[in-house]
């Protein structure tokens, strides 16, 4: 099966044409908000990070500008320094030009100014829409799309109905050979040694285990513990008996197939398949993350409604709660409610939510993109300095 | 009268879920892939809890996710409630030994 997409320079398939503008540093993100501002098609990323961060923040950070740039669903990228910062615009801007892409670099201490850079910003991010609006859409294999998963504001509708029910959708992608990844480590915690069985290899499965001893670990030291007092007395009430039971309601959204590999954050696959990368739980910081690794496309469940979306990345919005779909009705984009009236199967809805995904795919808006929510966050563990 | 409205995950699953809470005695009809089975609840079950599809044994595991979620503790009759009293976290259990 295919989707209308985006063919790139460096062979991969974007479900969007977006231009880009990065901001290197939290200084010239106001600069890149105003080279953005009131042109159609063209998206800053509202970074505020890239000062005085510390060892393997440093890394994350340019793994997360670099992968966003890289990103297929973006057509072209203006990087904007300042000048003094550790991440150079020009060292961004050149990782990402390897994909044959357009990409240019401006630094406000080099150009002497924000208002000049804005100007030149402006001038040069409209021939990257016109280039941009040269393009056309044609059709794409299945298998070349990169599917983010994602829960957030849970409720009880969403271990029963959405979760399972995108499980469906994403056992449909991995059989047309498409790449799904299942990601917010702290939520496996209970479950872990579950997925850990579906590893495809033993190095698979053991990096697996460690990434959420360590999550688990960083939350000891902060006086946390996950795994203890979960499932919640609000949770037992609700018919939850154990932590395995309530992860799995989780993991479970990713499909059933075989684990083939465990990634960092915001790392791309380099396996089709499921693939698991090593996000927080942090809504927008895991989105992020995904879209950053090259997802072209979320699928969100949520029991209670949420709003957020990616500068780069469509994001469907699934409820299985009738209630909260109707008022949130301008955030929501498929009511999965039935299955809990008895009235759908799970293998119904899932089949609607990837019908859906492919018209998103291939151009149609969602919620979230008509709403301009265009939200983002990087993943950090140490303070700057 | 109207069918009890539950579901199963996955075909694997030992257990499913009440989707209204129903009485000891009400009759429920599983569908599975094309098979309809037809259960006595033997106990009540709240609205989000769940109940056996079939007699478990203290030890079993029960699956739900197509996954074991835990083991059973004692005899599990078909159609009674399945939570907290019969069974415990596999891990949990290994911990407490």
């Amino acid at each position: 099966m295919k989707f209308q997409g985006y063919r790139r320079a460096d062979g991969r398939a974007g479900t969007r044409n977006t231009v880009l503008v990065i901001p290197s540093v939290g200084c010239s993100q106001e600069a890149a908000r105003s080279i953005a501002q009131g042109l159609k098609g063209v998206v800053y990323l509202p970074n505020i990070m890239g000062c005085g961060q510390m060892g393997e923040d440093r890394q994350t950070l340019k793994r997360t500008l670099t992968g966003f740039g890289l990103n297929p669903n973006v057509a072209a990228v203006l990087v904007v320094g300042l000048g003094c910062e550790e991440l150079a615009a020009e060292n961004i801007a050149e990782a990402i030009r390897q994909s044959g892409k357009r990409v240019e670099a401006l630094v406000i201490q080099e150009i002497g100014g924000t208002k000049r850079t804005i100007s030149l910003g402006r001038s040069i991010v409209k021939e990257m829409l016109d280039h941009a609006a040269k393009l056309r859409r044609e059709p794409i294999p299945l298998r070349e799309l990169i599917l983010g998963t994602e829960c957030g504001g849970s409720d009880f509708t969403s271990g029963l109905s959405s979760n399972p029910a995108v499980g469906s959708a994403c056992d449909m992608l991995l059989a047309e050979g498409g790449t799904v990844i299942l990601s917010e480590t702290p939520e496996l915690i209970g479950a872990e040694h579950i997925l850990a069985r579906r590893a495809k290899t033993r190095t698979v499965s053991r990096q697996l285990l460690d990434a959420v001893a360590l999550w688990e670990y960083t939350a000891l030291e902060a006086g946390q513990n996950i795994r203890e007092g979960n499932p919640s007395p609000g949770n037992i009430a609700g018919g939850i008996t154990t932590l395995e039971e309530k992860s799995l309601g989780c993991i479970y959204k990713a499909g059933t197939g075989p684990l083939q590999e465990v990634i960092a954050y915001g790392s791309r696959p380099s396996k089709n398949g499921l693939v698991f990368m090593d996000t927080p739980a942090h809504d927008i910081e895991q989105l992020t993350g995904m879209a950053a690794g090259g997802a072209q496309i979320v699928l969100f469940t949520t029991g209670r409604g949420t709003p957020i979306g990616s500068p780069i990345a469509p994001v469907i919005k699934i409820t299985g709660n009738r209630g909260v779909y109707l008022k949130m009705k301008e955030h929501m984009d498929i009511d999965v409610s039935k299955v809990l009236e008895g009235k759908e199967t799970l293998t119904d809805a899932g089949r609607r939510i990837f019908e859906e995904m492919i018209l998103v795919a291939s151009g149609k808006p969602t919620k979230a993109e008509k709403l301009g929510q265009r939200d983002f966050c990087i993943f950090k563990l140490n303070p700057n300095i | 009268m109207a069918r009890a409205r539950v579901i199963v995950i996955n075909e694997k699953d030992n257990v499913a879920t009440a989707l209204e809470s129903l009485r000891r005695g009400a009759e429920v009809a599983i569908e599975i892939q094309d098979n309809v089975e037809k259960i006595t609840l033997v106990s009540d079950v709240p609205l989000g809890h769940k109940f056996a599809l079939r007699d478990l044994k203290k030890g079993d595991a029960v699956i739900k996710y197509g996954e074991p979620i835990g083991q059973s503790l004692s005899k599990i009759a078909r159609g009674e409630h399945v939570h907290v009293h019969n069974v415990i976290s596999k891990p949990r259990l290994r911990r407490s030994r």
